[in-house]
């Protein structure tokens, strides 16, 4: 990967430039939060010509290691106001780095009024007019597309919550199925709307290839890397089995499942919403209960899912979305919640955020709690339309809160609590205050460690010895994770299998001809968060915002646990 | 004693979902493990109420027990 390309969309001119020396050991998320870290002004406003959307593949993807092509796209976020980095499948990652390209920053903003497509190929980045597709819905874009380009190019695409810069719009991506994945959390959509781009087409004909070091060293560590992720039990049985959503039953029995507006820890019909559930409904069917977001993929957590007619209606239906509307907002029905996911790819809006809010609109009365039909056609007839509701649902939980007077938002840094209650796994909850992009759990998923010993033994999620540490811990680590191109899931073979993390060392030296070692990874993790945090303090934030919302103080059934950890113990985290 | 257990996952193949088991008094969290034939590796989450405990851990007449397989993404 050689080359980094730039599009000024104020001038709507491109370039290629050279990689520069400080930028030549990172990738993903390293590499996407260092160029918004230095070039974007911190306090700019997120939809103004001064933000920068960049993309950037892993330092692995395009070539044979397993789950290496999850692909970054980074910015400064306009529904947290942070930095943001975020990740998704598909084939984009992968056909970047063929092309040899290490970034793709798009600048500026037109003032032409109109809209743009940008074909990305192996002579750089052209820029075209784009009218055929505005305002169509991204499965509408991507088969048009097809049409148009072949079947074989691949797309980041946005669909109109993004032309209509919604705070929870995602880009998406397209998958070697020719569906969807999602780069989902913290508006990037609305950034790349901003930018007048409806699409960016990548042609990946004659590209160069990527070229290794020492291909029989790479191809023998990526081998042992490949059976340490089937051997590690997460990896290999429990996420191809029954998906992410295999946590609802694990999460419920522990009392941490966010349950009508995150006012209880358990739901009653967790069963219905189960991934045990979800397995049998999608078999019974005929649909796949395995499917990889990517090409390459070995651990097939994603699934097919059709309806009761045995047609498609989603795949990728993650324990999160499922979670959110099931439990949280109470719809308790996969097919209501697998239609809702289909709905929220097609608007391009973020099945995390927009979840998380319905359940603060339903309890600030805009719809029941458990009203599946109500909210299928909020997402139908609202937010795809951008009523004034729609407007509303689609900025975000923070924001639905603030308009409908309730006082139990789910939010850190304006960004929703995804599916752990914080205050019964305590380490989630850490990772939810001090994370640089606002709560995700994704940045430090300490809920493996702290309800199933990951890494060496449980943390006892109801206390907070340790959760500090361990929280910083994966969130060093979770930078590897997202700066080599790897899926999240990785982080259980990489603390769980002693042959991972070598393996995967061994892959970048014989990639790039290097000597790193695994310390290496260590400083990239703790370089990487320092940047992110000075971007943010940069832009007005201080330690008061790695706070949990006040809420969290009222006891959460059935253990009655609270959130009880102190600003001056939350603040420890950044000491490193 | 009536203890409630509950599996998940792959435990509950060849077995059940959840069931109510008369228990002698004083069995801990291990014999009832491996009164169910899973072997104790293969334990990623063992609750008692709710909570983890140890696996020397007696149970009491109304405990609901939660075990799971090594699962751990979402």
């Amino acid at each position: 990967m050689d080359k980094i390309i730039r599009v000024d969309m104020s001038q709507l001119t491109t370039r290629t430039e050279a990689v520069p020396p400080e930028w030549a050991g990172l990738g993903g998320r390293a590499l996407t939060s260092a160029v918004v870290a230095k070039e974007v002004v911190a306090t700019c406003h997120a939809l103004g010509s001064n933000n920068k959307l960049v993309f950037a593949p892993g330092l692995l993807s395009g070539t044979s290691a397993a789950n290496s092509g999850r692909f970054s796209a980074g910015a400064k976020s306009p529904l947290t106001g942070t930095i943001k980095e975020s990740n998704a499948g598909g084939t984009a990652a992968q056909m970047f780095a063929r092309l040899g390209i290490k970034a793709l920053i798009i600048e500026g903003m037109p003032v032409t009024g109109k809209w743009y497509g940008l074909q990305v190929n192996k002579d750089g980045v052209s820029i075209a007019e784009e009218s055929e597709l505005v305002g169509k819905g991204n499965f509408a874009v991507v088969e048009a597309l097809s049409e148009r380009l072949g079947k074989k190019t691949g797309l980041l695409t946005i669909g109109p919550a993004g032309e209509m810069m919604m705070l929870s719009a995602n880009i998406s991506v397209k998958d070697s199925d020719g569906k969807l994945r999602s780069h989902g959390r913290g508006g990037l959509g609305a950034v790349m709307g901003s930018k007048r781009i409806k699409f960016i087409s990548i042609d990946d004909a004659g590209a160069p290839g990527v070229k290794l070091a020492d291909p029989a060293k790479f191809t023998a560590a990526a081998r042992v890397f490949a059976r340490s992720i089937l051997d590690h039990p997460a990896t290999g049985q429990g996420l191809p089995t029954f998906g992410t959503a295999e946590m609802v039953n694990i999460v419920n029995a522990a009392g941490g499942l966010p349950t009508r507006n995150f006012s209880l820890g358990q739901f009653d019909r967790h069963e219905a919403i189960s991934g045990e559930t979800l397995r049998e409904v999608i078999i019974e069917r005929g649909g796949k209960p395995k499917h990889g977001c990517q090409p390459g993929c070995i651990v097939q957590c994603s699934q097919v899912y059709l309806d009761k007619q045995g047609n498609y209606v989603t795949s990728g239906l993650e324990y999160e979305t499922i979670e959110m509307l099931g439990a949280n907002a109470g719809v308790g029905d996969l097919d209501v919640i697998a239609e809702a996911d289909s709905l929220m790819d097609d608007i391009g809006i973020d099945s995390i955020e927009t979840a998380v809010a319905f359940g603060v609109a339903m309890e600030g009365g805009v719809l029941p709690f458990g009203d599946g039909a109500e909210v299928l056609r909020i997402l139908r007839d609202e937010i795809a339309f951008g009523t004034p509701l729609g407007r509303v649902m689609g900025s975000g939980a923070g924001n639905v809160g603030k308009v409908y007077g309730v006082r139990r938002v789910p939010v850190v840094k304006n960004q929703g609590i995804p599916a752990y209650d914080p205050r019964s796994i305590k380490g989630i909850g850490i990772t939810y205050a001090t994370s640089t992009m606002g709560a995700d759990h994704t940045a430090g998923y300490a809920v493996g460690t702290n309800l199933m010993g990951v890494g060496g033994g449980v943390v006892d999620p109801l206390k907070k010895d340790g959760q500090v540490e361990l929280s910083r811990h994966l969130q060093i680590i979770t930078v590897m994770l997202d700066s080599v191109g790897l899926c999240l899931f990785l982080g259980f073979p990489a603390a769980d299998m002693p042959t991972c993390v070598p393996a995967l060392v061994d892959m970048l030296n014989a990639r790039f001809g290097l000597k790193l070692t695994p310390e290496w990874f260590g400083l990239l993790g703790v370089t990487t968060l320092k940047t992110e945090r000075a971007f943010n303090i940069a832009a007005g934030f201080t330690n008061k915002d790695d706070r949990l919302p006040e809420f969290m103080c009222e006891p959460l059934p059935p253990h009655n646990a609270v959130w009880d950890f102190t600003g001056e113990e939350i603040d420890a985290f950044w000491d490193f | 004693m009536k203890v409630t257990i509950n599996l998940f996952a792959t435990f509950r193949d060849g077995r059940f979902k959840g069931e109510q088991r008369e228990l002698a008094e004083g069995t801990t969290l291990r014999q009832a493990i491996a009164g169910l034939g899973i072997a104790q590796g293969e334990v990623g989450m063992a609750l008692i109420n709710g909570r983890h405990a140890p696996l020397e851990h007696p149970l009491a007449e109304g405990d609901v027990v939660a075990l799971a397989p090594s699962l751990a993404g979402g």
